[in-house]
């Protein structure tokens, strides 16, 4: 081999350097550049009647979102009880009773399948199944349609964090005459609790964003939710329709949604992964 | 396992239903899955009926007398995904290549949380960022810079209104490079030291370690992590519908307004009224779902071919 030049050679390598460093200083800029517009734009939304008050037509002064916090609220804390346990139980499933069987192979499959699904498909076959018959939006159907896009989340969580629970400490359970359902829910899950809650609270942190799946199931509203059965107002489907008006104040309007949306998101995001650093030490 | 399964074979009832309740859960999946894809066609009958095989092909948008087609939001979807790809994988190498091989762990790990964390940013924050901030910025900054450097291209034809398909897909690339760069990042960590440290015995640079070594080696794990940002992008609904423009239009430019099949549906769907204007809608969504179908089942194959063949190149 004749030997090369090494003066191009090292120039290029400094050049990729530079651009290495500098993409990953663009994704930081990225960020904080979001963090600081949403925060600020938003912070000069909030006041009392923010939270307070229900959502007034545009002009007239002193309107507030408390019915789209309490309609988020409402939402994502029932998609989470459908959600998660039935997701949970898929991923006892495929970690524990189904293990190496063809099902469980399928169902894996299909759930890694499921996760890449556009959040917008699973809000479109909710409108067919809970909207479309029934002649009406509601806060059920939106409900529903998060729980779906969690279902996939947590299942795949629940059987990774399963699988690292070591087999002796099944078998020695079950040695002791537990049944196999408390070895589970005692031994098993005890033992990956912190790998589990974290995966829980990600995925809640995940659909509590989300706003494409709610377009057509809960919609919008502009009352104080009092029915499920009715459509259910919420922040992000606020977001998205006071953003596209032409009005200001409905525009801010929707900034001062979006800071509490991104800071609830993000706060979920930093409390769980810190919590899953300290278990893990 | 099957072991200790053989000797509770014959377990109390409270085991019984312990089995059943999670096969049942499992079982839920297959049939979601199965009723979503049944739902859609069935939905989409009509139009399919209607339309046939054309409405893929014509770009006719009419609710007033029912012409429905599917180019244009076929047509910006690809596009905005290829603009979105063009820039977020080498990004995505890049800062993978930072986080792995260049910065000391006291960088490395805010460095890598920072860029988890934009992977946690909701779809609508994007938007909003995105049509307040980032197009005003595109329309005064970055667009004109194009259109006098570049402006004898087609590509950048058009007045610079900030909006359209450049813009949809540089956000479109900023909300997947955190998701293809964590799995690049995790493809690079598992190429054993020996491997690299061989190269760099032979006085090779860096780069050229991570190009003719890591990348190979890893180049699998690397297609993979391609797939999933494609998957991502491909089914990217509020940020596109807030910067695209919504408009049924094919254009050569991509300063241009457009449209996807997600920005349309988003866009349209609580207005349609009539039965056949919510079918078409519903076999645009059927269209879409396809092509993340599709993307998805070449990824899980792919990724399974990867991990059979684990101990040659990851």
């Amino acid at each position: 081999m004749k030997p090369r030049p090494s003066t191009g050679r090292k120039l290029t390598d400094l050049f990729v350097k530079g651009l290495s460093i500098a993409a990953s200083l663009l994704g930081i800029f990225v960020l904080g550049w979001i963090l600081f517009e949403v925060g600020a734009r938003g912070f000069a939304a909030l006041n009392w009647d923010f939270f307070t008050q229900l959502p007034t037509p545009p002009g007239v002064e002193g309107g507030g979102l408390s019915s789209a916090i309490v309609g988020t609220l409402i939402i994502t804390a029932l998609a989470t009880v459908i959600g998660v346990p039935i997701g949970m139980m898929a991923g006892v499933y495929l970690a524990e009773v189904g293990k190496g069987t063809r099902l469980a192979s399928a169902v894996r499959f299909t759930v890694n399948v499921m996760m890449g699904i556009p959040s917008i498909i699973i809000g479109l076959f909710i409108y067919t199944i809970m909207v479309l018959p029934f002649g009406h939006f509601s806060g059920l159907a939106g409900a529903v349609a998060l729980a779906i896009i969690m279902l996939p989340v947590v299942a795949r969580t629940a059987d990774d964090m399963l699988n690292l629970v070591p087999n002796e400490l099944r078998e020695s359970a079950l040695a002791l005459g537990l049944p196999r359902w408390r070895v589970t829910f005692a031994v098993v899950f005890r033992s990956a609790k912190s790998g589990l809650v974290t995966g829980v609270l990600l995925a809640v942190a995940r659909v509590s964003g989300e706003t494409a799946p709610l377009l057509f199931t809960s919609l919008n509203s502009v009352y104080w939710p009092t029915s499920l059965s009715e459509p259910m107002s919420n922040l992000t489907v606020t977001i998205f329709n006071y953003a596209m008006s032409p009005y200001p104040d409905w525009q801010q309007a929707a900034w001062g949604a979006s800071l509490l949306i991104m800071a609830a998101v993000l706060f979920v995001n930093i409390i769980s992964r810190g919590m899953f650093k300290e278990r893990k030490k | 396992m099957t072991a200790i399964r053989k000797k509770n074979s014959g377990t109390s009832r409270s085991d019984l239903v312990y089995r059943v309740v999670a096969v049942g859960a499992a079982a839920l999946v297959l049939i979601l899955m199965a009723g979503l894809m049944l739902e859609l066609i069935v939905n989409s009958g009509p139009s399919i009926l209607k339309f046939g095989v054309g409405f893929l092909g014509s770009t006719s948008w009419n609710p007033v007398t029912e012409e429905f087609g599917a180019l244009s939001s076929i047509f910006g979807t690809l596009v905005s995904t290829v603009i979105a790809m063009i820039i977020a994988v080498p990004l995505s190498l890049l800062i993978a290549l930072f986080l792995v091989e260049l910065a000391p762990p006291a960088i490395s790990r805010p460095v890598g949380y920072a860029i988890e964390l934009l992977a946690a940013v909701p779809s609508i924050i994007f938007g909003m960022w995105g049509l307040f901030v980032f197009a005003p910025f595109m329309a005064d900054h970055v667009q004109p810079a194009l259109k006098n450097t570049l402006g004898f291209l087609p590509l950048f034809d058009g007045p610079p209104m900030g909006i359209g398909m450049l813009t949809s897909g540089i956000i479109l690339a900023l909300m997947v490079l955190p998701f293809i760069t964590a799995v690049m990042r995790d493809v690079f960590r598992m190429v054993p030291p020996v491997v690299k440290e061989a190269s760099y015995g032979m006085g090779s640079t860096t780069w050229e370690v991570t190009r003719k070594v890591t990348v190979k080696y890893g180049f699998s794990g690397l297609l993979g992590a391609v797939f999933l940002g494609l998957g991502r992008a491909v089914g990217e609904t509020m940020a596109v519908t807030f910067v695209i423009g919504n408009n049924h239009n094919v254009s050569s430019s991509l300063f241009a307004a457009g449209n996807s099949i997600a920005s349309t549906l988003a866009n349209e769907f609580t207005e349609a009224s009539e039965p056949m204007y919510l079918s078409s809608l519903v076999e645009l969504g059927l269209v879409l779902f396809v092509m993340t179908l599709l993307i998805q089942i070449a990824a899980q194959l792919w990724i399974r071919r990867v991990a059979k063949k684990a101990g040659g190149g990851l």
